[in-house]
């Protein structure tokens, strides 16, 4: 299988086998039940639709319900589908765990960042602003956001104020400290997008 | 449940630590000798940072540090050392000092005799 749902749960220190203290996030990595596989006969790809945190069937919508019910699964509050290796066999129902992760060095992890809310350019773009002193004017202001008559227009994507963060980000090729089959938790040096307990989806490393 | 998996992590790390070594005793005032392990090259030897114990941060966390206040050569030198690092040996207390409070970043400005603080026998 090519990757995982999971869940932030926050980051801390360990000791690594060579004495050096790393920076980690905790991972619950799964376990994802497998909901729906795609086949190149009826879909056109081939991928294993993963489930993860279960939901009362009461708060879904009935399709959803009985698409659970199929695969013969508890329903789940989201899904997303992984890429697996044409060796593999993935039946509906399994359960996939933190263990494709064994012998994996590096992983991508994606979700969404924490919400900043309005920021403005200083802030959102790591612009410089103007002058703090000297009579200055234009503190944490834009600048010039273009010339006057030629071309008459500001150009598209000129960066200005506005909502910063809550957008999909993934990180690449962070290596994976420990996993932790017991309590299906991943241990990936450094950052990750999001809050905790936000969802992520954790890959192989795709470069590399 | 959140904390939990995380406090697990954080014992099991305290646990390894203190496994072969005990957790270092020492109180914030104390003037310690702090026995490093350090590799040079393929070499690996004890260096001894001496000094006073002028912080502690973290408390009975995995992460906790201490710092470790010196002069030398007439410059002041502090070093934080992760209190479960599997370099650091062991902490020997020589004497303790009395202090009244928990951080004695105030030593900085001193120098000299003020810079001393009194035994506690």
């Amino acid at each position: 299988m090519e990757g995982l749902i999971g869940r932030k749960i926050g980051m801390t220190q360990v000791y690594d086998e060579k004495g050096r203290r790393v920076t980690v996030t905790v991972i619950q990595a799964g376990p994802c039940p497998v909901v729906q596989v795609k086949t190149p006969e009826t879909d056109g790809y081939s991928a294993a639709q993963l489930g993860f945190d279960e939901q009362k069937p009461s708060r879904l919508p009935k399709a959803e319900v009985k698409h659970f019910e199929k695969a013969g699964v508890k329903p789940c509050k989201l899904t997303k589908e992984f890429a697996f290796d044409a060796d593999e066999t993935v039946k509906e129902g399994d359960l996939v765990t933190v263990n494709i992760f064994d012998g994996v060095k590096l992983v991508d992890v994606s979700g969404v960042t924490k919400g900043r809310g309005f920021a403005g350019v200083v802030r959102r773009y790591r612009m410089r602003g103007g002058p703090m002193t000297h009579g200055g004017h234009s503190k944490r202001r834009v600048g010039s956001i273009g010339a006057r008559d030629l071309p008459g227009w500001v150009d598209k994507g000129k960066r200005m104020p506005g909502h910063k963060g809550d957008v999909n980000r993934k990180v690449r090729n962070l290596l994976i400290v420990q996993v932790r089959p017991e309590d299906n938790l991943l241990l990936v040096e450094g950052s990750i997008p999001g809050a905790k307990g936000g969802y992520v989806f954790i890959c192989k490393a795709l470069k590399k | 449940m959140i904390s939990k998996a995380i406090d697990k992590i954080n014992a099991e790390q305290i646990a390894k630590a203190t496994e072969k070594k005990a957790k270092p005793e020492f109180a914030i005032g104390d003037s310690v000798k702090v026995h490093v392990r350090i590799k040079e090259g393929e070499k690996e030897r004890v260096q001894i940072f001496a000094g006073t114990v002028i912080a502690r941060d973290g408390a009975s966390s995995s992460t906790a540090t201490f710092t470790v206040r010196r002069i030398s050569f007439g410059v002041g030198v502090e070093k934080v050392f992760p209190l479960y690092s599997p370099f650091i040996d062991k902490v020997e207390v020589e004497r303790s000092g009395k202090t009244r409070r928990a951080k004695l970043y105030y030593l900085r400005d001193l120098t000299g005799k003020k810079a001393k603080l009194r035994e506690v026998k």
